[in-house]
């Protein structure tokens, strides 16, 4: 019976692969990115898959062995030592094994989180964009040139986006997997993260933290435009699409699922305003925060 | 009340029957067999640890039902892009049920089975320290987890995730009686798990037999004494975040909304500070189980013994430490995140020493692939892969990357069923005889073995890669154009595989009960622990004379001196009364009570709730006046009871 058990695994597997194969299915875009954060972390990714597979592969292939040469059937002739549990040259072995290997991905990993802290070049000026998460939609505000989306974000290529993050709304999480990791949307804070996408090219995005019934809706596309398509696009917004105003904004904090659209404006200081109305008044770090936020992004 | 019974969904009505006609089945088998007493006197008053370990065992199977319904539910659901079998608000609900049952009142109480069942007999004592409480610990248990279960036909279920984010789970976004079913019912059977952790630890430190010094106690009881260290620091935590919640909620105040003042990152600093803990309460015991089989079906003493002391102790602290590693995307500073990345990497540490130590038992034995082997053999590829995508989850930038993505719901099933589950099942088929007295069929049981093991890689595998492609967990449906169809449907054939499992093992018991194969020796594994000493199954009292151990694997140096005949014969003539706690209907009072009051709170009936509660302090106070807990045993008693046993 287990042979034939086994064996109807090992064809069930073979099945599987063979249609996987077959149908070639999605991208893997965790792990082929298109912009520089993506990048890095990708990178600790490959890093960190090697390093286990060091442990992963001798533990899986020793087991094997053992359990197929030390079976109890009649005759084995394999050593047989029931006494025998001590040897401290092993031991000593096995808890340097870990250890380096720990050691080893600690260190890339604590470069790495500080390095994810900073604009992923230094020499371009970043830009900003301010995003909150709403029940259930994303609303995208550009400070420089008060224009506002919702459910897509239009940024320029080759340069560090600075996204500023808050919820009006239970908390979320902002994730464009093919650009980089992501950072949640949390009521009363303002939350940083840097993006950048190398080249021209809409990439996918959605929410990442459960926030009720419309949460499967809460999907959003990144579009890189290059700087001077970027520019156009913003002019064209600024020139034809409607302004979001006072009672545009409130109905939009409303639990809804809309389509994607374009303002003109937005209410002044509505991002600054929704942070602190949200709790951020009560928390002594927030204004201190924003303002560095502020700094370094050269906004005003 | 015009919305307390849940209406409108077909699937329910079908429950509805299906409840009526399972109490009625219960109550007309009781009464037309008359055994209403003896369920009373046999079961619902008893403090005996076997018998509670029984009802542990019982309930976590149901429990493993119901939540595995709800996976199967969940994965029918996703099987197909723009699925609308389940709407979002029903989705919301099974994944919400699923997640709680699975970790609270599945995982919790096998384990609370496993200590019960094993822990008295491996020290040899004959109960519990606290025997009485360990009663009060089930029962609140049991109707924790009965007050969780009729959410679903009364009052509609909690529908914002077991781990319960607020501002998402204030009555702003979450007016109905769900949530507070969650909380309550969580927070009753939390109760009983800081009163089993209590319990536990002072029976390992204060209860084992003469001779027995730490060093020389089996594994199992060194995995329970670390659980138990943990389930101590973090279950108040748990504790203290339920209860503000419910303040929250119940009462109107402000801890974790996000108008008013209130912090909801809070909550889940405190729930995490529980939360992960959590995940080594359950695996330490099974480590602690893998030890014992590895050993035993290897006939060869464990490889390491004081390693393995030591890195459970080392993943008990450790692991308590690095909780902040489920909201690394939480805006913490690079310091905070590379602080606690490498802290969750050093729990690998220890964690992949014990793998070793456990190869390095089988090396050089004489292996049997009997059911628990076989599922400690399952468990290991399993750990292995389940451990290294967790240190890379711990590497902070990827986890930005990992984080609520379908790659992080592939990890935490496979070290939660390749770890606790496996290991569980694992210490069921290798007590189960010491419990009932026979052995649980093989053959069936490879079969359930083979099915699940399988299905398990179908099932999981698929969602590292979905995970890397940007599916994240908890969508209810899915964009036909993301790619991400077929992997989804083959995950969900998996998922049916293990089911199909779990069925053969639901096979495997009943028709064990009827044709299982006695277990007259005691020692039907050719185990190395003073449990397997004693007949299956024990008598009330355990030991009759309380043996005075010599060695780590006791037993196995009594039979390989050639005196296991002698040492199973007990002197009729040396035999004394045996001091034994009486059994009391209090704690299953206690559970009804607390049952009631919380029922209440859910709906926020005043009078219901108050006397309830009442009840509950009336039952503290019947004990507290109980001036007879104990009686003894008297020697014709317990000389009868060993002839019986062919013991003497």
């Amino acid at each position: 019976m287990n042979v034939r058990v086994r064996r109807a695994g090992v064809l069930l597997s073979g099945l599987l692969a063979s249609l996987l194969l077959a149908t070639g299915c999605g991208r893997n875009i965790v792990l082929h990115p298109a912009g520089p954060v993506g990048r890095s972390e990708a990178h600790l990714i490959y890093l960190s898959i090697i390093l286990v597979l060091i442990v992963v592969v001798p533990v899986i292939v020793l087991m094997m062995f053992i359990v197929m040469r030390y079976r109890d059937k009649p005759g084995n002739k394999a050593a047989y030592k029931p006494e025998w549990s001590e040897n401290r040259a092993l031991e000593v072995i096995w808890w340097a094994i870990p250890i380096v290997i720990i050691g080893i991905l600690g260190a890339a990993t604590a470069k790495e989180t500080y390095s994810l802290t900073k604009p992923p070049e230094q020499n371009t000026t970043p830009y900003t964009v301010e995003v909150t998460s709403l029940n259930w939609k994303w609303l995208f505000q550009y400070p420089d040139k008060n224009i506002a989306t919702v459910n897509y974000c239009v940024i320029p290529t080759g340069r560090p986006i600075q996204f500023v993050l808050t919820a009006n709304a239970p908390m979320n999480s902002f994730w464009v997997p093919e650009l980089g990791g992501q950072e949640y949307t949390m009521p009363g804070m303002a939350m940083r993260l840097w993006l950048q996408a190398d080249k021209p090219g809409t990439y996918y995005g959605h929410g990442a933290n459960f926030t009720g019934e419309g949460f499967a809706n809460m999907q959003f596309d990144v579009i890189a435009k290059s700087q001077s398509d970027f520019e156009a696009w913003e002019n064209q917004v600024k020139q034809t699409a409607p302004p979001l105003t006072e009672t545009g904004y409130k109905n939009l904090t409303n639990p809804s699922v809309v389509s994607k659209a374009s303002y003109s404006s937005y209410p002044a200081n509505s991002f600054m305003d929704t942070v602190m109305e949200n709790g951020g008044k009560y928390m002594s770090q927030t204004m201190s925060t924003m303002q560095s936020l502020g700094d370094d992004a050269g906004m005003k | 009340m015009k919305n307390f019974f849940v209406t409108g969904d077909p699937m329910i009505y079908a429950s509805d029957v299906l409840i009526v006609l399972v109490l009625v089945g219960i109550i007309f088998t009781l009464t037309y067999f008359k055994k209403w007493g003896w369920l009373w006197r046999e079961w619902l008053t008893t403090v005996d640890h076997k018998k509670i370990a029984i009802m542990y065992l019982i309930c976590a199977i149901l429990m493993l039902f119901r939540g595995g319904v709800d996976a199967e539910l969940m994965r029918t659901q996703l099987a197909v892009p723009n699925n609308h079998l389940l709407s979002a608000e029903h989705y919301d609900q099974i994944f919400t049920t699923h997640g709680t049952i699975m970790i609270l009142f599945m995982a919790m109480p096998i384990l609370f089975a496993m200590f019960n069942a094993a822990v008295p007999l491996q020290i040899g004592a004959r109960d519990v320290a606290f025997p009485y409480l360990n009663a009060v610990s089930f029962w609140l248990f049991f109707f924790g987890a009965l007050l969780f279960n009729i959410s679903f036909v009364i009052g509609g279920s909690p529908d914002a995730g077991w781990t319960s984010y607020p501002p998402l789970t204030e009555l702003q976004f979450d007016p109905g009686p769900g949530e507070n079913y969650y909380l309550l019912a969580v927070q009753i059977s939390g109760f009983g798990s800081i009163a089993t952790g209590i319990n536990f630890m002072a029976t390992i430190l204060k209860m084992r037999a003469p001779g027995m010094t730490l060093m020389k106690m089996p594994l199992f009881c060194w995995s329970v004494l670390a659980s138990c260290i943990v389930i101590l620091f973090a279950f108040p935590a748990l504790t203290g975040a339920l209860l503000l919640l419910t303040l929250d909620r119940v009462v109107g105040t402000h801890f974790f909304t996000m108008l008013a003042g209130g912090n909801p990152m809070q909550f889940i600093n405190l729930f995490w500070i529980w939360g992960h803990p959590e995940v080594y309460i359950v695996v330490l015991p099974a480590f602690g189980i893998y030890s014992e089989v590895v050993s035993t079906f290897s006939s060869k003493r464990v490889f390491g013994y004081k390693s393995m002391v030591f890195s459970l102790m080392a993943i008990a602290v450790v692991g308590y430490l690095t909780w902040v590693h489920h909201f690394f995307t939480m805006g913490a500073g690079a310091d905070v995140n590379a602080f606690f990345a490498i802290s969750t990497m050093c729990v690998g540490i220890p964690t992949g020493v014990k793998v070793f130590n456990w190869l390095l038992t089988m090396f050089r034995g004489r292996i049997r692939l009997n059911l628990p082997m076989l599922w400690t053999l399952g468990f290991i590829p399993n750990f292995a892969l389940a451990g290294a995508t967790g240190v890379m989850l711990a590497a902070a930038p990827g986890d930005y990357q990992y984080h609520n993505s379908y790659f992080l719901v592939a990890h935490f099933h496979q070290a939660l069923i390749g770890g606790v589950v496996y290991g569980m099942l694992a210490g069921m088929y290798y007590w189960w005889p010491k419990l009932f007295g026979f052995v649980l069929d093989e053959r069936l049981g490879k079969w359930a073995f083979w099915f699940f093991n399988i299905g398990f890689y179908v099932c999981f595998m698929p969602q590292y890669e979905l995970g890397f492609m940007g599916m994240t967990r908890r969508m209810y449906t899915y964009p036909a154009n993301m790619g991400w169809t077929t992997l989804n449907f083959i995950s969900t054939i998996g998922a049916y595989l293990m089911g199909i499992g779990f069925l053969f093992i639901g096979a495997q018991i009943v028709y064990s009960i009827f044709r299982g194969q006695r277990d007259l020796t005691g020692d039907p594994w050719n185990g190395r622990t003073l449990e397997w000493s004693l007949p299956s199954p024990p008598p009330a009292y355990n030991f009759a004379q309380i043996p005075h151990v010599q060695e780590r694997d006791e037993w196995w140096r009594i039979k390989q001196a050639g005196l296991a005949d002698a040492y199973r014969k007990v002197n009729l003539n040396e035999l004394e009364p045996i001091h034994m706690p009486k059994n009391s209907g209090i704690p299953f009072l206690m559970g009804v009570s607390f049952f009631v009051g919380g029922f209440g709170l859910v709906f926020g009936w005043t009078v219901v709730a108050i006397i309830g509660f009442a009840g509950v302090f009336l039952c503290l106070l019947a004990r507290s006046l109980q001036e007879k807990t104990d009686y003894h045993i008297p020697v014709s008693e317990v000389q009868q009871t060993e002839i019986s046993l062919g013991r003497a």
